[in-house]
């Protein structure tokens, strides 16, 4: 129970830091600038812990160990080092220009910035509804993850539908009361709690198991498990598809619209720069944790979990699916890291760790903002509403909007099984790493055109349905779908665009 | 492409290329600090090199146009 009270403290400070953001947000003459882009002015450490804060979710500490656990050493390579080039490279190159034409003309979205540059109404309307439905999946999955480690922090005392409520409950309100600085400040001081996690656990659980040496030697001398420690149960074709991954972030709405929120583009620097490192401070304690987690064979939910690996191994092709779901479920890693602080920390230290699970699984916030700054400016804004109404509706509006979708999350998240949404976000991944297309092509090529953005928008939508729901679709020679969805959405908006005419001079001539 | 240019073009490619340690596909060690198998060690020296590229950067290859735009300038229209 000391874990649980020590997560809900925490939940009460995430609420304070949200209502603080709020009651010293100034007055100003750019209302929604000042709710939805904390007006511009996010200072260089802010912006660097949130807007990797804002990236990393449940996946990055309990996903990643799970994923470990059950793969070995590659999941480092295959989702932290790619990510640690490519992210700050797209940032460097895409995200400081998106910043400048947003301080140059006011752009509060990517759709703001892609009918500006495009001469086009409809078709921004078009890549809204697309970046929207893949981010649904996101926000209902956080909602889902805040009631399973809640139930898991507090040992099962507190249930399902509760901890999903408490969690949607402070999430909602930091974000309506706080807005954008809310979000800011927040994912500040989350991020300071998942860097603090990744050494202590390590160093708590190192000493629990006797030493890491002793922990790899007993992996090394077990036949099956041996293997976990290379990559030679993974294809090197799929580790290459893995580095397309990361260019899904600059497409992200809550990463292109974090990057509108800098004071001055110096604050990408240090960004670029220490985002490599956060990634590494982070990721490799919770890999390595996962890996060394096997090793744990005399705790018997480590066992029974092992020993649903080898019997799914060895069932034949004729199982029961449900009875291979089941197994699956229970061969599941993505708890390893509560089970090891459970064995190994003291419960105090556990409750904080507790704390920095919960902020990983709060990673909502950004991409709920997100969807109410896109709603506001990008459909009730452009069709006339701003005009109608003025900004301080429009304000409320997006506040409405925010209460609205977390309900609906949060209806939804109580009814469907998560297996759904977990499938729907692998393949959001993929069709935003597509529609990073449309930044390089409307920053770094004149001669793109509407509707070669057009293009590149449907083919996204196609190609996610159509990977989600066939299986073995896109995966051509080896490959995971997202590289040639990639490709040909590329190729896509080459060809589009050279068949059709290219937006105005005065329009390139801005850009 | 002026010199300056070509060599992030390359050094980016080369990182990028370098992702893909075939050399280190099936084999534990060299252990790192008695422990660390190699894919790990390796991809966390790589997060470094990327750190370090990205300094590089940031250091010669600024894009200070962008900074040196008119932050609220007459072009701002929504």
């Amino acid at each position: 129970m000391i874990p649980a009270l020590l997560v809900f403290a925490y939940l009460g400070v995430v609420l304070y830091i949200g209502i603080f953001a709020f009651r010293h947000a100034r007055p100003s003459d750019h209302e929604a600038e000042d709710y939805f882009l904390a007006g511009r002015a996010l200072g260089p450490l802010v912006f660097l812990l949130s807007l990797f804060g804002t990236n990393m979710t449940a996946f990055t500490i309990l996903g990643s160990a799970g994923h470990a656990f059950a793969n070995g050493v590659v999941t480092f390579g295959l989702m932290a080092s790619s990510s640690a080039f490519v992210i700050p490279l797209t940032l460097f190159f895409v995200g400081t220009r998106v910043w400048a034409l947003g301080r140059r003309y006011g752009f509060m979205t990517s759709v703001q910035m892609f009918r500006d540059r495009w001469e086009c109404a409809h078709i921004g309307t078009v890549i809204f509804a697309v970046q929207a439905a893949l981010l649904v999946p996101y926000i209902i999955i956080g909602v889902m993850g805040g009631g399973t480690a809640l139930r898991a922090i507090s040992g099962g005392f507190i249930p399902f539908w509760l901890g999903g409520a408490v969690v949607a409950l402070v999430v909602m309100s930091y974000v309506f009361f706080g807005g954008m600085r809310g979000t800011a400040w927040v994912n500040t001081f989350q991020t300071i709690l998942f860097l603090s996690f990744g050494a202590t656990a390590l160093v708590v659980i190192g000493r629990g198991l006797g030493g890491f040496p002793a922990a790899i030697q007993s992996l090394r001398d077990t036949a099956d498990l041996a293997p976990l420690l290379t990559r030679e149960r993974f294809s090197p074709l799929t580790f290459f598809s893995y580095t397309f991954i990361p260019l899904s972030t600059i497409a992200f709405p809550h990463i292109t619209i974090f990057c509108l929120t800098a004071r001055r583009m110096a604050q990408f620097r240090r960004t670029v720069i220490f985002y490599p490192l956060c990634i590494l401070a982070i990721w490799l304690p919770c890999v390595f944790l996962g890996v060394a987690a096997n090793a744990m064979q005399d705790a018997p939910r480590i066992a029974q979990k092992l020993e649903a690996r080898r019997v799914l191994a060895a069932a034949p092709a004729s199982l029961p699916v449900d009875e291979r779901a089941a197994l699956r479920r229970l061969a599941s890693g993505d708890d390893v890291v509560p089970i090891m602080l459970e064995r190994y920390a003291p419960l105090w230290l556990a409750g904080i760790l507790g704390a920095g699970i919960m902020a990983a699984v709060m990673a909502s916030d950004s991409q709920i903002l997100a969807l109410s700054t896109m709603f506001t400016e990008d459909v009730f804004a452009f069709y006339g509403g701003k005009t109608r109404f003025g900004e301080h509706v429009q304000v409320q509006t997006g506040r409405a909007f925010v209460v609205v979708l977390t309900l609906i999350a949060y209806a939804v998240a109580m009814q469907a099984p998560q297996g759904i949404f977990d499938l729907a976000v692998q393949y959001a991944f993929s069709g935003y790493a597509a529609l990073s297309v449309l930044f390089f092509a409307a920053l770094f090529w004149k001669r793109s055109t509407k509707w070669g953005a057009l293009a590149v928008a449907l083919w996204t939508a196609f190609a996610v349905v159509y990977t989600a729901t066939t299986p073995g679709a896109l995966a051509w020679f080896g490959l995971m779908p997202v590289v040639p969805m990639t490709l040909i959405a590329a190729v896509l908006m080459i060809i589009v665009s050279l068949a059709t005419p290219p937006p105005s001079a005065e329009t390139l001539r801005r850009y | 492409m002026r010199p300056i240019a070509f060599l992030f073009v390359f050094a980016s490619g080369a990182l990028y290329a370098l992702h893909q340690d075939y050399w280190f596909w099936r084999r534990v060690e060299p252990l790192a600090f008695g422990f660390l198998p190699s894919a790990l060690w390796y991809h966390g020296l790589y997060c470094l090199a990327a750190a370090l590229l990205m300094w590089t950067l940031t250091r010669t290859a600024w894009p200070h146009h962008l900074e040196h735009d008119d932050p609220r300038g007459e072009d701002r229209r929504r």
